[in-house]
């Protein structure tokens, strides 16, 4: 069976994070280099500065909610965002994150057991969830295998390739 | 085994006799639109080093984000897509002139009962009010769409909307969805598909079918059908020549749940910064100064909404301290609304009128909003630094309560205005 598994420091934010506090549109035609410099910046202006590769954010409830924009999960992922755990998120949201290769797990109380800076472990096959800072575990229902396979194979696109090499 | 219309559309385009919420499908895609996104599939298949398509004639191209394109970067972005276009001949692409992606789509006969339809664009919820599938997908997954065709899809859970009772006058069905939103908050429907039925539903022009469930999406749905009627039937048949099946809910289907509305005391709602949810009856909203008005959008620019703003505005003007911005959702909308006279009155009474386009609805252009600043708008949300500054706000409603409280240069609601000439 495929494995992923995270480890990384939190970064919690609170519910209904939406597509345009995470990408604004008005830097939306931006190339992704500089679009990602944008990220959460409505809500935190140094958070791609301070954003370090592996790290994790800690959602609430609809994370991700909005507009059907992929650059919102591929802009947390090109600032080194390891994954997000939320109590939920919006649709379009984790399936754009499924298929560009952002692991996604949805986990009710999630935001409760974490603060920001705490060391997360997840194991998204299982659903098993560590906080190890503070010592405590949680259980998401894990990916589907299929979702599993897009995620190990890098996002949806390197099976399409695949696909079409055969 | 009863299926409900999310099932049945689900069924048909997987070719499965019988599906059941919770299962996984494959499923053949009718139609699949792109706007701009379009741009971001065509990167996507070079960086996959493909370059086919898998039918030219089921994948519908337009700009509205961007039209025209207000920067260098778009107009590359717009360049790009013209030349892929042209590569793939793609039958059915809509370049600046036309408007809207989801007013173009049905007004250009791309929109079918009973058929599953994919967009680059969340509100492409707003086709089920043609009692079609339409769901939003990003571009990865477009991408996929255009090579093979086909895509994975989750058969969701159904809620139903029972709405009854009769709309009064100066009440739309953006107040039925913004009152559902405040209500029922914007996770009701979360990976659901939605049902509307009732008598208030029948009563509704298509049109304000349309704005309902474009903004389906904002309370989670996947999908936010009405099951087709007479009215359905003949304007799809006004559109098309290409034959469809429409679709019915099994009247013993499965609903996760069944929410009762009735409205005929409804009053005008208004959505606050920065949540479509949190919505208050116009009453609590009378009074708050706005900066910017602005009539259209996906949600609420067709010609029934631009004929409410200029019953408004007839012989009235624009606060002088208010920029009102009237974007018409298309070519054709723009056009009987000029020829109805409409767009006279709303120039005479001191609104902009731009271009059929997106415009400052996701803040790409067409007045964006400086720091401190707040608009009033017909469109479906309301997020932090949508329209512009981080520190701006916006607030929801119809173009009713927009054009009033364009002339009062705060909140109003339209009912007390309109009383004020009797």
């Amino acid at each position: 069976m495929t494995t992923i598994k995270v480890r990384g420091k939190v970064w919690k934010l609170g519910d209904n994070i939406d597509t345009d506090v995470i990408t604004p549109g008005k830097y939306l035609s931006l190339p992704m280099d500089q679009l990602k410099q944008h990220v959460l910046e409505p809500i935190n202006p140094d958070f791609a500065k301070l954003v370090k590769p592996g790290d994790v954010i800690v959602g609430g409830r609809n994370f991700g909610c909005g507009s059907s924009r992929e650059q919102a999960p591929r802009a947390l992922k090109e600032v080194g965002v390891a994954a997000v755990i939320a109590e939920s998120f919006a649709r379009i949201f984790f399936r754009n994150a499924i298929s560009i290769g952002l692991p996604v797990l949805i986990c009710e109380g999630v935001s409760q057991a974490f603060s920001d800076g705490d060391v997360l472990e997840a194991d998204f096959s299982t659903g098993e969830i560590k906080n190890v800072t503070k010592g405590l575990a949680l259980k998401a229902k894990p990916l589907p295998p299929m979702m599993l396979e897009i995620l190990s194979a890098g996002g949806a696109l390197e099976l399409l390739k695949k696909r079409f090499s055969k | 085994m009863p299926m409900t219309l999310a099932e049945k559309i689900l069924a048909r385009a997987s070719g499965n006799r019988e599906v059941a919420a919770g299962d996984y499908v494959t499923a053949k895609i009718d139609v699949a639109m792109a706007h701009e996104g379009a741009s971001w599939v065509i990167d996507e298949l070079m960086r996959a080093g493909i370059d086919k398509v898998w039918d030219s004639e089921r994948i519908v191209i337009l700009f509205d984000h961007w039209a025209p394109a207000p920067t260098e970067l778009t107009a590359t972005m717009h360049k790009k897509v013209r030349e892929f276009v042209k590569r793939h001949k793609i039958k059915h692409f809509y370049d600046i002139k036309a408007g809207i992606c989801h007013q173009i789509m049905p007004e250009m006969g791309h929109v079918r009962p009973g058929e599953l339809i994919v967009g680059t664009d969340s509100h492409t919820t707003t086709y089920g009010a043609f009692g079609a599938g339409g769901t939003g997908l990003g571009t990865t997954d477009m991408a996929v769409v255009f090579v093979t065709g086909e895509l994975w899809f989750r058969v969701p859970e159904t809620i139903k909307f029972q709405v009854d009772g009769s709309l009064p006058k100066y009440v739309t069905s953006k107040d039925v969805i913004l009152k559902i939103a405040g209500k029922y908050g914007t996770e009701v429907a979360q990976y659901k598909s939605v049902e509307f039925e009732g008598s208030a539903i029948r009563a509704m022009s298509l049109a304000s079918r349309m704005t309902l469930s474009n903004m389906t999406m904002e309370i989670g749905a996947k999908f936010a059908l009405i099951a087709p009627d007479d009215k359905t039937i003949s304007y799809v048949k006004s559109r098309t020549t290409k034959p469809f099946t429409p679709m019915y809910p099994d009247p013993d289907a499965s609903y996760e749940k069944v929410y009762e509305l009735n409205v005929s005391d409804l009053e005008p709602q208004v959505a606050f910064p920065h949540s479509v949810d949190n919505v208050k009856p116009v009453s609590e909203a009378e009074g708050v100064k706005v900066d910017q008005a602005l009539i259209g959008s996906c949600t609420n620019g067709r010609l029934e909404d631009l004929a409410a703003a200029a019953e408004i505005l007839k012989n009235r003007k624009v606060h002088p301290d208010v920029r009102l911005i009237v974007i018409p959702a298309s070519r054709e909308v723009y056009l009987e609304a000029l020829r109805a006279g409409i767009i006279e009155t709303l120039l005479e009474a001191g609104a902009v009128v731009c271009n059929p386009t997106c415009g400052p609805c996701m803040g790409t252009h067409l007045g964006l909003l400086a720091e401190g600043e707040r608009c009033i708008s017909s469109s479906n949300r309301n997020f932090k630094g949508r329209m512009g500054s981080s520190k701006s706000e916006i607030y929801l409603a119809s173009p009713y309560v927009v054009a009033a409280s364009a002339v009062r240069g705060e909140i109003t609601d339209p009912r007390k205005l309109m009383e004020v000439r009797k």
